[in-house]
């Protein structure tokens, strides 16, 4: 009951992005969309960079939840206004924090989270270099 | 009554296992055969009283016994008997007692099969009765599971209807089964490091094996379950609990192939015993993440800090002692085997080397996120994005090198050789590669890439299957469970990169094209489940004027618990999904729905299915072996 409630809020609170899009046709899917195909697969791809910030699992591209509807409703308020993909991004990351991103960015508190995967390949790497080398040496 | 006949058990099961660590541990010593009888019966006890007081707590479930708290919070008279018997472990204290059954039963079963001789056998009984203690003490003072309420309730709360499906009725055991089977292998290798035994690996196989096939179905329906239950077409979130369950496969894998080299030509003795610490260290740290409630999804039952306390003093006792025990005793250990660089030992040390490094991605990309937050309350979130960018071409990398183990030879191989060998598979690639780039749209290069080292582990998996026609089972074995591993990357590339969807409001009458299919929208009826109330859609599937087929996703309204679920409707070709969700009523008969065509989806978990068969068979071969011919003989004769 709740749920559609928010739905329908939500539903609500995304038509004026649909008024907004130049050619809002009357073939209006869940949520939102635009008509034209190009603007609609970046938006797509820009909700799936964006964490739903309630459920945390999922992008706001798949999350039901009402904050997600209100995000991606900003989103594409914010591609109608002409903003790039990286301002829309900056603009939520000032809102929202760093959480937002799936994509953790890169910087100096996160240098170890990007650099560790392949530091432990280059160790274990190196540790296996120097075990076949001994062991070659033991075999000839 | 029989609550407190639950709590009895749970003592005496607590009793046992200190019976068992102690005597086990004394047993260990070569004049102390008494220690050693004692030590078994204690294990076949344990497993008894673990299984009463299990079977207490399910008939609990079964009758519907609000007076123990646990029932009244996760159960209701409505619903099925399979989700009273599965909500046992669908709670957090439920789970946790089936956790301490699993291990009792593999305890029984190092007892029973006396694998790698008496002293091993009860050296390791000794370690897993300091484990099974530790997690009977936590049963017993922070997740009791036969608490009781006074007065009880008429009526219970009801299980979270996500959980009330078949698929999450049979994951948490498999995984258990997984989680927990690698303790069997870190107690066997603490006892190795203790008797100083060789042949250890030999003695732990099964268990390694059993542990690995039950990752792999858990994790697979674990998967399934996401993508047909929560209706967005997904298979993995890199969840952190999804990733609780990946880092364990992930080092059990580099076990089962670390173990292999030490048992044949007696390479990497100290590394494949750090392993099995690692895999099991990794489970624990699994159900730390899972249990202590430091992760918010459908698996954290309860966040409770003295839980998750509790498992971090147990994790650290488990692993550090095991890690001290191991710098004590490893440099005594013989080391050092020879080989050439160009050999089997070589390309199985690559295997650990990038499984290794691939867990270390998912370790970083899970735990990163809390140590930052709980080390200057900055918040990130690991997506996605991230395991594309370090998993996938780690893993990529590893998946290209697995068609060249089998065919080098221990100790020295032949490059040259085994290269000249796979041409029919490199052929296969070029052609799977070209075909996708030629004809199937949108054209994808990762795409064609991913097919091409399919083509390359299926191919070759293919060539070992003939080469080594009326060959030793764990020759086909292993080609079994690398070809699993082709075919699941076909699946996974498949739906990742050709999945067409369509999120519409349709008005019955109406059709839409989705993909190759046209689907007419028939309406909805309201129908009455068990415990549910739910919204039915029928949509056809129309072929040419005619109905082809008629499919019926449901919203269903879980009146006792008070939410919607959304069960979806699949209809599968084998080679390609086509995938139904029934959104919410939009008024006037309209209804959301939402519509996703999958190509390639079900070879995902038929590929699984097929590693697994792939570990099972391998696990035949060794039981037969096993009963068949002493130590020696049977080393000789793989």
């Amino acid at each position: 009951m709740t749920k559609s409630l928010f739905l329908f809020l939500m539903l609500m609170a995304a038509a004026p992005v649909a008024a907004q899009s130049p050619a809002s046709s009357g073939a209006v899917s869940v949520g939102m969309s635009f008509s034209d195909p190009a603007m609609e697969a970046r938006a797509r791809n820009l909700q799936r960079q964006l964490r739903c910030l309630v459920c945390q699992g999922e992008s706001i591209d798949e999350s039901n939840s009402p904050l997600a509807g209100d995000l991606r409703r900003l989103v594409r308020e914010q591609m109608v206004a002409g903003k790039t993909d990286a301002e829309i991004q900056d603009f939520l990351v000032a809102r929202y924090g760093d959480f937002i991103l799936m994509k953790p960015p890169v910087q100096p508190n996160t240098w170890l989270l990007w650099l560790a995967p392949f530091l432990v390949l280059g160790g274990a790497g190196a540790v296996a270099w120097i075990t076949v080398k001994k062991a070659a040496a033991r075999a000839a | 009554m029989t609550g407190e006949l639950g709590q009895l058990a749970v003592c005496f099961a607590l009793a046992l296992s200190l019976v068992m660590a102690g005597a086990g541990l004394l047993g260990a010593r070569a004049d102390q055969a008494a220690a050693r009888s004692i030590a078994n019966g204690a294990a076949m006890g344990m497993l008894v009283f673990v299984a009463l007081a299990f079977g207490v707590l399910t008939y609990a479930f079964v009758v519907s016994d609000f007076s123990i708290a646990l029932v009244a919070n996760h159960s209701h008279t409505s619903k099925p008997l399979i989700y009273k018997i599965s909500g046992v472990w669908g709670n957090h204290e439920g789970s946790m007692l089936l956790w301490v059954l699993v291990l009792a039963i593999y305890a029984a079963l190092v007892a029973g099969l006396q694998r790698g001789g008496e002293r091993l056998t009860s050296a390791s009984l000794g370690v897993q009765g300091l484990l099974a203690a530790a997690f009977f003490l936590f049963l017993l003072f922070t997740s009791n599971p036969f608490g009781r309420l006074d007065p009880a309730p008429f009526e219970g709360a009801g299980l979270t209807p996500l959980l009330q499906d078949i698929g999450l009725a049979i994951h948490p055991p498999m995984l258990y089964a997984g989680y927990v089977g690698l303790s069997a292998s870190f107690a066997y290798a603490a006892a190795a490091l203790m008797v100083g035994e060789e042949g250890w690996t030999r003695a732990a196989r099964p268990f390694m094996l059993i542990a690995w096939i039950a990752l792999t179905c858990g994790m697979a329906l674990g998967s399934w379950w996401a993508y047909y239950e929560l209706g967005w077409g997904g298979f993995w979130f890199w969840d952190p609990v999804e990733n609780a369950s990946l880092m364990p496969w992930l080092i059990a894998t580099a076990l089962l192939h670390s173990a292999l080299a030490t048992e044949k030509s007696g390479a990497f003795r100290t590394w494949t015993l750090l392993l099995a610490i690692g895999g099991f260290s990794m489970s624990l740290i699994g159900t730390f993440l899972v249990r202590s409630g430091l992760t918010s999804s459908v698996h954290a039952f309860a966040s409770d800090p003295t839980r998750g306390f509790f498992i971090m003093i147990l994790i650290a006792l488990a692993i550090g002692g095991a890690l001290a025990l191991f710098a004590w005793r490893a440099p005594t250990l013989k080391g050092g085997a020879a080989f050439e660089p160009v050999s089997r030992e070589t390309t199985l040390l690559l295997n650990n080397v990038f499984l290794i490094a691939s867990c270390a991605c998912v370790f970083v990309g899970t735990l990163y996120p809390l140590v930052l937050e709980a080390f200057n309350g900055t918040k990130i979130s690991v997506g996605p994005p991230y395991y594309a960018l370090t998993f996938a071409p780690i893993f990529f990398a590893l998946l290209l090198l697995v068609p060249l183990g089998p065919r080098l030879g221990w100790k020295r191989g032949d490059l040259k050789a085994a290269w000249r060998s796979l041409y029919p598979a490199l052929g296969l690639a070029v052609i799977a590669a070209v075909t996708v780039l030629a004809i199937i749209t949108p054209r994808s290069v990762v795409a064609a890439m991913a097919f091409a080292v399919a083509g390359w582990l299926i191919g070759a998996s293919i060539l070992d299957l003939r080469r080594r026609k009326g060959a030793r089972a764990s020759a086909f074995a292993a080609a079994l469970a690398h070809a699993g591993l082709g075919v699941t990357l076909l699946g996974v590339t498949g739906t990742t990169a050709w999945r067409s969807e369509a999120l519409t409001v349709m008005a019955p009458g109406e059709t839409i094209v989705v993909g190759p299919y046209t689907l007419r929208f028939d309406g909805v009826t309201e129908v009455t489940g068990p415990n549910y109330v739910a919204d039915r859609g029928h949509i056809a599937l129309m072929d040419g004027g005619k109905v082809k087929a008629m499919l019926r996703p449901e919203q269903r309204f879980y009146t006792a618990e008070g939410q919607s679920v959304s069960d979806t409707a699949i209809r599968t070709t084998g080679l390609r999904d086509l995938y139904l969700a029934l959104g919410d009523n939009r008024g006037g008969g309209r209804y959301a729905v939402r519509v996703y065509v999958s190509p390639l989806a079900p070879l995902i978990w038929l590929g699984a299915l097929v590693m697994a068969l792939g570990g099972m068979l391998s696990l035949g071969g060794r039981l037969r072996a096993g009963a068949r011919a002493p130590v020696a003989e049977a080393v000789a004769a793989e």
